[in-house]
């Protein structure tokens, strides 16, 4: 072969590569069509390789899963590789984009009804072996079109977080932890002084919404339909409303804290609202500050907390014996006790809720919730409806609790119309 | 013969040239033309398509709806126009209250620093340059700290016994806040109808928020020693002579600055101008940095950042790229305005200064 010759069929190689690049690259329809099962056939024999994007909390997180994938894949002669994303959404939406999403990621339950609405999961998780060992609760906000999804992987209720120290110098005892919201309101206006205030909660439904339940109200009915400028959320607002301006209660941003975790470390507020993560936020931040977990208190429909989860979401056509092989190792309840040890979560199975009781009785608050939490309602463009909600509850202290709410049942009126 | 010859020649020359000159900025081309015309008109297919983000959307994935996704923003009365007003109300005031402060400081910092009696000059051009070439990213970090509720601009305001306000957390508007120390605390009736893309006018009167003033201290602080360079290149062609001859004439210092050097920086005053009007229409790097995605109350919301989450947080692509260009035409338009209203007006055309740049 002559030297042009030569050089002629490399660029002609050069021009297929680039070709096919070229097709990979507008290839996400073909993804779609089910390549999954071709692909099936090599994992039996392991040698898949799986990418896995993740949004971590931190080191722990990080290095928890990276343990796991590395164990799951000597056990089955696969490859699981960790990314720990630095700003999930995004780089979950370029992948997307990009047509060649991860194989299994984390997705919250912010995100999940828009990606579900516009088809990029595959639905697998109703298949799972221990699909109905996770909780109800769970299993609702990761439905979409009454089907189950993704499979949930661990998830965080709220409590009410107490500075043992103010307790005790404000002279109240075990007898005096408030179960109703006249005794919550009354020792948060007892431990409030001069330099702490009683209570603290975000400016946020993800706090707020917890006395809306409380009250029996909520966003959503049983059947998905809009609530929320019922009487009861009505109530619920009022006595928030109530408990800020009489002072006995205050957002962390106007106690100088980023957070209620820190305002409850900085000695900023006696009691916060505040998930299962302020547990490791406290062991880091500030190991000094004694304090005690306690279910928050019932209104007058009974109790009532939030929960928060994230899911294994799996894209449409990538649901792979290998996939589907790692999402029931990952959520099998022996490896989320081990996350549990590692990073703090609650397993989403609840086979195992009497082992993490057990493991960690002094957060049992949490677990308690588990029975009664409401979540994120799973309604496309639930993500703007709760900004809005947000934006409006930073100026609740001087707003008009109806007025709000009734913006925000227009709001998701809107969305539950559409979806 | 030879009269006539050369023509063709030169035009074989010149084809020859011509021929040489574009393959010298074909890569250029084809890298302007993969990483901006392409993205643009992707881009503008995506705002009237509906994209559903997955895979390329030239490849059958999404398909034509139309003025939709503009409708929605325009005249849908839902949540997605309301936000869309909001973050035009805020960063319209941003712009409204940066641009013209920005040039004006970076004026009078550059005939400051262009004194020649001046001593340190050096310094001082450094010192206030110094904030340009700092990222955008550290300075945001930097005034959060300087704006907590317990902060040192605060501790500042303290000392002269004002109680500062929660700064950054702040979602009251400075024109409420004025209005409330005049007792009007709720909107009149007369404000209280939304005519206007969904958001009551009591709502479009709010002003910046205080946390958007926050951002409108630090915009002015940051791009000022920018500005002033430019300024202070075109005083130095100010020769001279022309001082002298003002002067000569019995102007006074102000009226020198008034009648002579102003008028001959108008084309640097035009091109402030525009870069302040284009670059805070854009504002996003403060925002998406402070993390707390337009808050508060949704007062530091921008376009930019709304295209930004619509599209990659709540996967609505279609509305995100009609974000951006709405917020284009926006830009295009306001430039064409300022560019008419700078015009030279009541000079006869061939007496003009700067026939060039002026229209």
């Amino acid at each position: 072969m002559s030297r042009s010759a030569r050089r002629g069929s490399a660029v002609g190689i050069a021009l297929a590569a680039g070709a096919l690049a070229l097709a990979a690259c507008g290839g996400g329809s073909g993804f779609d069509e089910g390549t999954g099962e071709d692909t099936g056939g090599d994992e039996a024999t392991g040698g898949a390789e799986l990418d896995v994007l993740i949004g971590s909390s931190g080191d722990a997180e990080t290095q928890a899963v990276t343990a796991a994938l590395e164990a799951w894949s000597t056990e089955t002669g696969n490859t699981a590789t960790l990314q720990a994303a630095a700003d999930l959404p995004q780089e979950l939406s370029q992948g997307f984009a990009a047509g060649s999403p991860p194989d299994l990621f984390y997705l919250s339950t912010d995100s999940f009804p828009a990606y579900a609405a516009n088809g990029s999961l595959a639905p697998y998780a109703a298949g799972l072996p221990n699909a109905d060992d996770f909780y109800v609760t769970l299993r609702d906000s990761f439905s979409f079109d009454g089907e189950l999804v993704c499979a949930p992987k661990d998830f965080s209720t709220l409590a009410l977080i107490i500075n043992t120290d103010a307790w005790e110098a404000a002279g109240l005892t075990d007898d005096d932890v408030p179960t109703t919201w006249d005794e919550l309101a009354a020792v948060a206006q007892t431990l409030t002084t001069d330099a702490q205030v009683g209570l603290s909660f975000g400016p946020e439904w993800q706090r707020i919404g917890s006395f809306m339940a409380q009250a029996g109200g909520g966003l959503v009915d049983a059947d998905g339909q809009p609530i929320a400028n019922s009487a009861e959320n009505v109530e619920a607002l009022t006595y928030v409303q109530g408990l800020l301006s009489s002072g006995s209660a205050a957002y962390p941003a106007d106690i100088g804290a980023g957070w209620g975790g820190e305002a409850l470390g900085t000695g900023a507020a006696a009691m916060v609202i505040e998930g299962n993560w302020v547990i490791g936020a406290m062991t880091n931040d500030f190991p000094d500050i004694p304090y005690r977990v306690v279910e928050l208190p019932a209104g007058p429909a009974g109790p009532g907390t939030l929960q928060f989860t994230n899911c294994w979401g799996v894209p449409a056509g990538g649901d792979s014996e290998a996939a589907l092989s790692l999402v029931e190792y990952l959520t099998s309840g022996e490896q989320q006790m081990v996350f549990a040890e590692a990073f703090g979560v609650m397993p989403s199975v609840e086979s195992v809720a009497g082992d993490w009781a057990a493991q960690f009785p002094e957060q049992e608050p949490f677990i308690a919730g588990a029975e009664y939490a409401q979540g994120v309602p799973p309604i496309e463009g639930i993500v703007d409806v709760l900004a809005d909600f947000n934006a409006q509850l930073e100026s609740l202290a001087s707003g008009d609790p109806t007025a709000i709410l009734d913006s925000v049942q227009a709001n998701l009126e809107a969305i539950a119309g559409t979806s | 013969m030879s009269a006539v010859d050369p023509g063709p020649r030169r035009g074989g020359l010149h084809r020859r040239a011509g021929l040489a000159g574009w393959i010298f900025i074909t890569p250029m081309l084809v890298i302007l033309g993969v990483f901006l015309v392409v993205p643009v008109v992707m881009a503008l297919w995506v705002s009237v398509s509906d994209w559903n983000g997955q895979g390329n959307p030239f490849a059958g994935g999404a398909s034509f709806v139309g003025s939709t996704n503009y409708a929605e923003l325009l005249t849908g009365g839902g949540l997605p126009q309301r936000d869309f007003a909001t973050s035009l109300r805020n960063n319209g005031y941003y712009v409204l209250f940066v641009v013209p402060i920005q040039t004006a400081l970076s004026l009078f910092l550059a005939v400051m620093v262009n004194r020649r009696v001046l001593r340190g000059r050096g310094f001082f051009r450094t010192a206030f340059y110094f904030p340009s070439v700092t990222s955008s990213v550290a300075i945001t970090v930097l005034f959060l700290f300087l704006f907590t509720a317990s902060g040192a601009v605060n501790r500042v305001l303290a000392v002269v016994s004002i109680d500062g306000p929660n700064w950054v957390n702040d979602p009251r508007g400075v024109l409420h806040i004025v209005l409330g120390a005049l007792g009007v605390d709720e909107a009149p009736a007369a404000l209280q109808a939304a005519p206007f893309l969904g958001l009551s006018w009591w709502q479009w009167l709010a002003g910046p928020s205080v946390a958007m003033c926050v951002f409108i201290i630090m915009a002015v602080f940051t791009t000022s020693g920018t500005f002033m360079l430019l300024f202070l290149a075109a005083l130095q062609n100010v020769t001279g002579e022309v001082m002298e001859a003002a002067e000569v004439d019995g102007a006074s210092g102000w009226q020198r600055f008034w009648h002579v050097t102003l008028p001959m920086l108008r084309p640097t005053v035009f091109t402030v101008l525009t870069l302040g009007l284009i670059g805070t229409w854009q504002l996003f790097d403060q925002i998406y940095v402070t993390g707390n995605a337009g808050g508060p109350g949704k007062t530091t919301l921008t376009p930019a950042f709304l295209s930004y989450s619509t599209s990659f947080n709540n996967q609505q692509w279609g509305r995100g790229a009609a974000i951006a260009f709405l917020l284009f035409a926006i830009i295009i338009v306001l430039t064409a305005v300022q560019r008419w209203t700078l015009r030279e007006r009541g000079v006869p055309r061939r007496r003009r200064f700067w026939r060039g740049v002026t229209p």
